[in-house]
């Protein structure tokens, strides 16, 4: 019951661990995938004096993915009643031409600015829209989100590994005996410490197994995601195969570094 | 003849100003019986551990097994403990073990194989006559029994030298008579070196002997 009891602290500080990691992947994986249907509906508004090719737009800036040029024949149309034929045609001679460019990400504000005056470097260009007062507020508050979660999966991470540092000291304490007896017949340290690397592995896989459940289980049943998919974000929480994967080397990583830890500075007698 | 423990102005303490062997100068030659006796607290035990790296010696020189015990680094005391068979008063067993593994410690940290290791305990267990407890736990057993099977441990590997402990100090007749014919058997079958730290020498001994007895800090021989 004791050991069971041993086991349980362990296995819960690593969740815990893994948790925080798990939550921070799937914000960041939250805010790139809104950031990709922002991108999609993101457009900077070009004027310019002259005919620009796509090719032209693209070697002005590497965040540029395609640019389109905007019709003027729906406008001219309009004022087909108010003007004459011969004040239309010069007013097509003299009109602007108006591009709408995409970009290959959703750019910060800084990145906007900065393609703007790159932009504007060009004489040809007379002005540039870039929007950047319209900047998604839901997406500013998911970045402070991601920073918050960020540093409290570093807090947590801290805390949980001097837990696991003191539950492990119990350990080394509880087996001692039989380390202190192998030592006497002349083992050597990794072999009288096996017994704590052993323990840490495992409760590292269990609680790679029940974070690994957990998750699954919150992306089955999808009430995140469909209260994700109303704000317009579709996106897969967890992902059974790499997160699996990388919660179980986080898992084993922390519990053996800290079982050398424990190994390394031991408080044992010849 | 070669000797396995050569002491040469031998002190031994706990504590810093607390001498319990003072200027000790003796040797044990290889394949030798060898008593210590001594009043209690006058330094059998103390003097045991330092034969097996548990205590350094604070002043002169001690070498066991051609190793010198002075600052012994952890990685050579490692090495020369696997030589060496040990034998306690409270026998040391580990008690989340069975009896099998038990005995099977010094193979397992000696690295040999388990075919190897299984055939050498069974051995060692019908020796002991324990072979039908091979599967228990420690606390199952006797205290003669425990002591039958320290007794197994420390005679598997083969050591070139086996320390006990007042091995029969809480024994029964029958337990006792297994330790010492086990402990004579290795002695003039193995040629193994044993050095027995105890109150009593048993009477029934058949093997030649040497005595030493320690008294206010000094080791001296007994012819």
């Amino acid at each position: 019951m004791k050991s069971l009891k041993n086991h349980i602290s362990l296995i819960i500080a690593l969740f815990t661990v893994l948790a925080s990691v798990q939550i921070y992947v799937a914000v960041d994986r939250t805010i790139a995938a809104y950031e990709t249907r922002l991108k999609d509906d993101y457009s900077v508004i070009v004027v310019a004096n002259k005919a620009f090719t796509a090719e032209e737009f693209k070697s002005m800036s590497s965040m540029i993915e395609r640019s389109e040029p905007i019709s003027t024949a729906q406008v001219l149309d309009r004022l087909k009643g108010e003007m004459s034929q011969k004040n239309l045609d010069l007013l097509r001679l003299t009109l602007p031409k108006f591009y709408r460019i995409y970009l290959n990400r959703y750019p910060s504000p800084k990145e906007i600015n900065n393609l703007q005056h790159l932009l504007q470097r060009n004489p040809s260009v007379e002005r540039v829209e870039g929007f950047a007062q319209t900047h998604d507020t839901i997406y500013k508050l998911m970045l402070l989100f991601k920073n918050v979660v960020q540093v409290f999966s570093i807090a947590i991470a801290a805390v949980t590994s001097m837990l696991i540092l003191k539950e492990m000291r119990l350990w080394q304490f509880q087996h001692a005996e039989r380390m202190s007896i192998m030592a006497l017949f002349g083992a050597p340290v990794w072999l009288r410490s096996a017994v704590l690397f052993r323990l840490a592995i495992v409760d590292a896989i269990i609680a790679t197994i029940i974070l690994s459940f957990s998750f699954f289980l919150i992306d089955y049943y999808g009430f995140l995601i469909a209260q994700l998919k109303a704000i317009g974000i579709s996106v897969q929480l967890f992902d059974f195969v790499n997160d699996a994967i990388r919660s179980l080397v986080i898992a084993l990583g922390i519990s053996i570094t800290l079982t050398f830890m424990i190994v390394i500075f031991p408080n044992e007698e010849k | 003849m070669d000797k396995v423990i050569i002491a040469k102005n031998l002190s031994l303490s706990y504590k810093e100003f607390e001498t319990i062997i003072s200027k000790a100068t003796f040797s044990i030659d290889a394949g030798s019986f060898v008593f210590i006796t001594g009043a209690s607290g006058s330094g059998k035990s103390t003097l045991l551990k330092s034969l097996y790296g548990a205590i350094e010696p604070k002043q002169g020189q001690l070498t066991v097994g051609g190793v010198k015990m002075n600052r012994i680094s952890t990685s050579k005391l490692n090495f020369l403990r696997r030589h060496i068979g040990i034998v306690f008063q409270d026998y040391k067993l580990i008690k989340e073990w069975t009896i099998e593994k038990n005995v099977m410690l010094p193979l397992i940290i000696s690295g040999y194989t388990s075919d190897v290791s299984g055939t050498q305990v069974q051995k060692l267990l019908g020796h002991v006559k324990l072979i039908h407890q091979a599967g228990k736990y420690p606390l199952e057993l006797s205290g003669g029994e425990q002591q039958r099977v320290a007794m197994a441990r420390a005679l598997a590997h083969n050591p070139i030298l086996i320390l006990a402990d007042e091995p029969t100090g809480n024994l029964d007749e029958y337990s006792s008579s297994v330790i010492w014919s086990l402990l004579e058997g290795a002695n003039s079958q193995l040629k193994t070196t044993v050095v027995v730290v105890t109150h009593h020498i048993p009477e029934t001994l058949s093997v030649p002997y040497k005595h030493f007895h320690i008294d206010a800090g000094n080791i001296n021989e007994i012819a």
